[in-house]
């Protein structure tokens, strides 16, 4: 995947063969965690492109976000076979844990709540997946309990640093 | 010298197939004269993740669900002291053939033509891919027939796309190759956007090579030098293995300038979608693959004779694809030989919801519904009763329980109203409100229309409205005529499949399950009790601690009790938020 590949490696590289810009601003969010004006600018210079038309491309598609994460992002899977084992009760939770909405990031910086339309682990729904990792059959209950986890493991990370989490 | 083969497909990994493949690879270091150890793709039988099979000569034992202590155990017991574990063994065949297992009903009733491959060999391997035959379809079609040849093989096996429209495959390409070169283009089409289908993604990651041997194939029968796939980005396991693929396949030289000395040449290169349903519609597919928002075009023209940057294209799934080496090798008449008349050969379905064997499995087209769902998926879950499938995703509809004599082929399914599909089959049981998977299917297409014909964007979001009405139980009687005249107007006027099958799911649930929406429109109930705004909250006294977080959560204090002690929601005060519900840490709050 381009998340090895350094941004500014392929802007270089570029080639001017058309059809470029997805993998472009792929490889922009890979490497910033999401697409900061500056690459916007950047990637219509080098392509020629007007910048109008890159903001068009990036909001057409939901992979791009133009907002930094949080540094946990969390995606709930809302697929069929989540949606009727109970997903929307988890994002309740979630939400309630939390006090985010989805697409939201906690105010320390430390979660990111999204919805994904499938993970394609049908058979252990409901999913969710905390950075790379899947949770699966879980419950409300479960959930606050991994996030608690995570927070707590936090939280004992900033103790030992001698300071408070940073966003 | 034994063989241990680990899982490791999205769903195996997902269940924690890596620490088992450690463990076990830890433990044959220390004893290589026992076993080695390798990997395979999915082999459907996603419910009963991580497997792990023991292969020695023509015996195989597959275990269900081990962890890394199980692990463990099998190695010391079965693979150096040559003990069969019986009680964890979910599949096995001796040395004379026989089958046996707890889940040998899985496998027994499939018929694996596309599955071939996916959990038997290492997708990362192309010499594995070789033993089974692999690229000898490839061989025979560069060098022993004409492109012609090629086509009319294809259309002689009967094969239809299984992206869903189901289009005769050889009459496809027989377009394509009719169009003048030199530039032509070989797409295939990887997106399966729809949730509840996983078909193509265990194809990817187990049998990379076949969807590339087939888009080789069709690269020589209609005269195309270039192709791409176009993956969605979710699947990057899916996408890695391709990769992987790819370059053995260039180095072995299946693809490039001059394949196997014929003088053809051909190459793939992989675009990674950017997460949006409508780019697995072909013409926006391209649109995407060009750099642009994924918006599809008008046809005519068609793909055949303006497709990716307007040169003739032909745009396959990756299911149709892995059939084609298949077909090549077996024979046309071999792969006719399944199906139904109209409907030839195999179709894979992803099996989800409330089924108990949750996976992917391939049967003949024209096995019953039921079949499907009770022989091959083991029934409903928790012993409930059978209630509709759900086909064809967001585009599809709701078959329900007392049409489950209906046959899964091309004909049949839209009978019904449903479609086929690409393959995704929820099965839904007394608990799901069919009114609110219409608006679930609903409210995903709304979100992923691209905004481009005004009833797509504009009347989805109106039926939308009313459908979350009706869950809320504020609906009116006029509401279901107003669904019918915008579901008629949405698919008239829409330019693409999005819009042209998004009232599907509204209308068969209508047509099978209006009892349902009269009962919430005119008794404000919700027969399965799914509707939250519709039902009451009880709290279970067997199973309540008083541990008074709920009561703490209720934002209306219509929960009353002292600690340690049964708490009672108020009706009469609660507004239904579900707050308690999802607070509850033992399962005591429960819908009536
Ligand atoms: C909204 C929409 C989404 C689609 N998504 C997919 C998809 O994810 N995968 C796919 O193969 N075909 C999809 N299709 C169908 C394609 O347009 C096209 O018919 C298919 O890829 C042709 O391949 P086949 O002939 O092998 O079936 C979609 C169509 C529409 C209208």
């Amino acid at each position: 995947m381009a998340s090895d590949e350094p941004f500014g490696y392929r802007l270089w590289r570029y080639d001017g063969a058309p059809g470029e810009l997805i993998p472009l601003l792929q490889s922009a969010q890979d490497h910033f965690g999401y697409i900061p004006r500056r690459a916007i600018q950047h990637i219509a210079g080098v392509t020629g492109i007007p910048e109008s038309s890159v903001y068009g491309v990036i909001t057409f598609y939901n992979q791009f976000r133009l907002q930094p994460m949080g540094k946990h992002v969390i995606r709930t899977c809302v697929g069929t076979a989540c949606h009727v084992s109970g997903s929307r009760m988890l994002i309740d939770a979630i939400q309630d844990e939390l006090g985010i909405e989805v697409g939201g990031t906690t105010r320390d910086g430390l979660f990111t709540l999204f919805t994904v339309a499938c993970l394609g682990c049908c058979s252990l729904a409901p999913v969710m997946m905390v950075n790379n990792e899947t949770h699966g059959r879980l419950t409300p209950a479960s959930v606050r309990r991994i996030l608690r986890g995570i927070r707590r493991a936090e939280e004992r990370g900033a103790a030992e640093r001698g300071a408070r989490p940073t966003p | 010298m034994k063989k241990i083969v680990v899982g490791m497909g999205t769903c195996g990994l997902s269940a924690g197939a890596q620490a088992v493949k450690d463990r076990l690879a830890a433990l044959a270091e220390t004893h290589p004269e026992a076993a080695t150890v390798g990997i395979t793709g999915c082999i459907g039988m996603c419910y009963r993740e991580p497997l792990v099979e023991i292969r020695e000569g023509d015996v195989r034992v597959i275990y269900g669900g081990v962890d890394p202590r199980r692990a463990e155990e099998i190695f010391q017991r079965h693979v150096l002291d040559g003990e069969i574990l019986e009680e964890h063994v979910i599949w096995m065949r001796d040395a004379n053939g026989v089958e046996s297992g707890s889940e040998m009903d899985f496998l027994r009733h499939q018929r694996r033509i596309v599955l071939r491959n996916c959990g038997c060999i290492d997708p990362e391997s192309i010499a594995e891919y070789e033993a089974t035959g692999g690229y000898e379809a490839l061989r025979k079609a560069l060098l022993e027939m004409t492109p012609e040849e090629i086509v009319a093989e294809v259309k002689a096996s009967g094969l239809r796309g299984r992206g869903g429209a189901g289009f005769p495959t050889g009459l496809k390409w027989s377009f394509a190759a009719s169009q003048p070169g030199p530039v032509k283009y070989v797409v295939c089409n990887a997106d399966e956007g729809d949730p509840g289908a996983f078909m193509d993604r265990s194809v990817l990651e187990g049998d990379p090579h076949s969807v590339l041997e087939g888009m080789i194939v069709c690269s020589r029968a209609i005269g195309a030098h270039a192709g791409y796939i176009y993956c969605r980005a979710e699947y990057p396991l899916a996408i890695r293995r391709l990769q992987i693929a790819l370059e053995a396949a260039r180095e072995r030289g299946y693809l490039g300038k001059d394949i196997l000395g014929s003088g053809h040449a051909f190459d793939v290169k992989i675009k990674q979608g950017a997460g949006a349903f409508v780019c697995g519609e072909e013409t926006a597919l391209f649109a995407s693959i060009e750099g642009e928002r994924g918006m599809p075009r008008i046809r005519p023209p068609f793909p055949a004779e303006k497709g990716l940057w307007r040169k003739p294209t032909n745009n396959n799934n990756v299911e149709t694809y892995a059939n084609i080496p298949w077909i090549l090798t077996n024979g046309a008449k071999a792969y006719a030989a399944f199906g139904t008349e109209k409907s030839r050969g195999t179709k894979v379905f992803a099996l989800a919801g409330k089924v108990v064997r949750g996976g992917l499995a391939e049967v003949p087209m024209g096995m019953p519904i039921r079949d499907l769902v009770f022989q091959v998926g083991g029934g409903i879950k928790e012993g409930r009763a059978f209630k509709a499938v759900q086909m064809g995703g967001p585009s599809g509809g709701c078959i329900p329980a007392s049409l489950g004599d209906t046959t899964v082929d091309f004909e049949s399914i839209p009978a019904t109203g449903a479609i086929m599909g690409s393959g995704g089959m929820v099965v839904l049981d007394d608990a799901t409100c069919m009114v609110e998977i219409a608006r679930f299917f609903l409210d995903f297409t709304q979100a992923e229309s691209c905004g481009k014909c005004t009833f797509c964007r504009i009347g989805t979001l109106r039926m939308l409205e009313i459908l979350e009405r009706i869950t809320r139980g504020e609906g009116k009687p006029e509401d279901l005529d107003t669904l019918r005249t915008l579901a008629a107007r949405i698919k008239e006027a829409s330019l693409c499949g999005l819009g042209q099958t998004a009232p599907n799911p509204v209308l068969t649930t209508m047509r099978y399950f209006l009892d349902e929406y009269e009962a919430h429109i005119y008794d404000k109930k919700c027969p399965a009790k799914s509707c939250i705004a519709l039902v009451d909250f009880v709290i279970d006294p067997a199973r309540c601690t008083g541990c008074t977080l709920c009561a703490k959560q209720c934002p209306v204090g219509a929960i009353s009790g002292k600690p340690k002690e049964v708490h009672v929601i108020d009706p009469a005060v609660c507004v239904r938020c579900g707050k308690c519900l999802s607070s509850c840490n033992f399962g005591a709050i429960y819908k009536a």
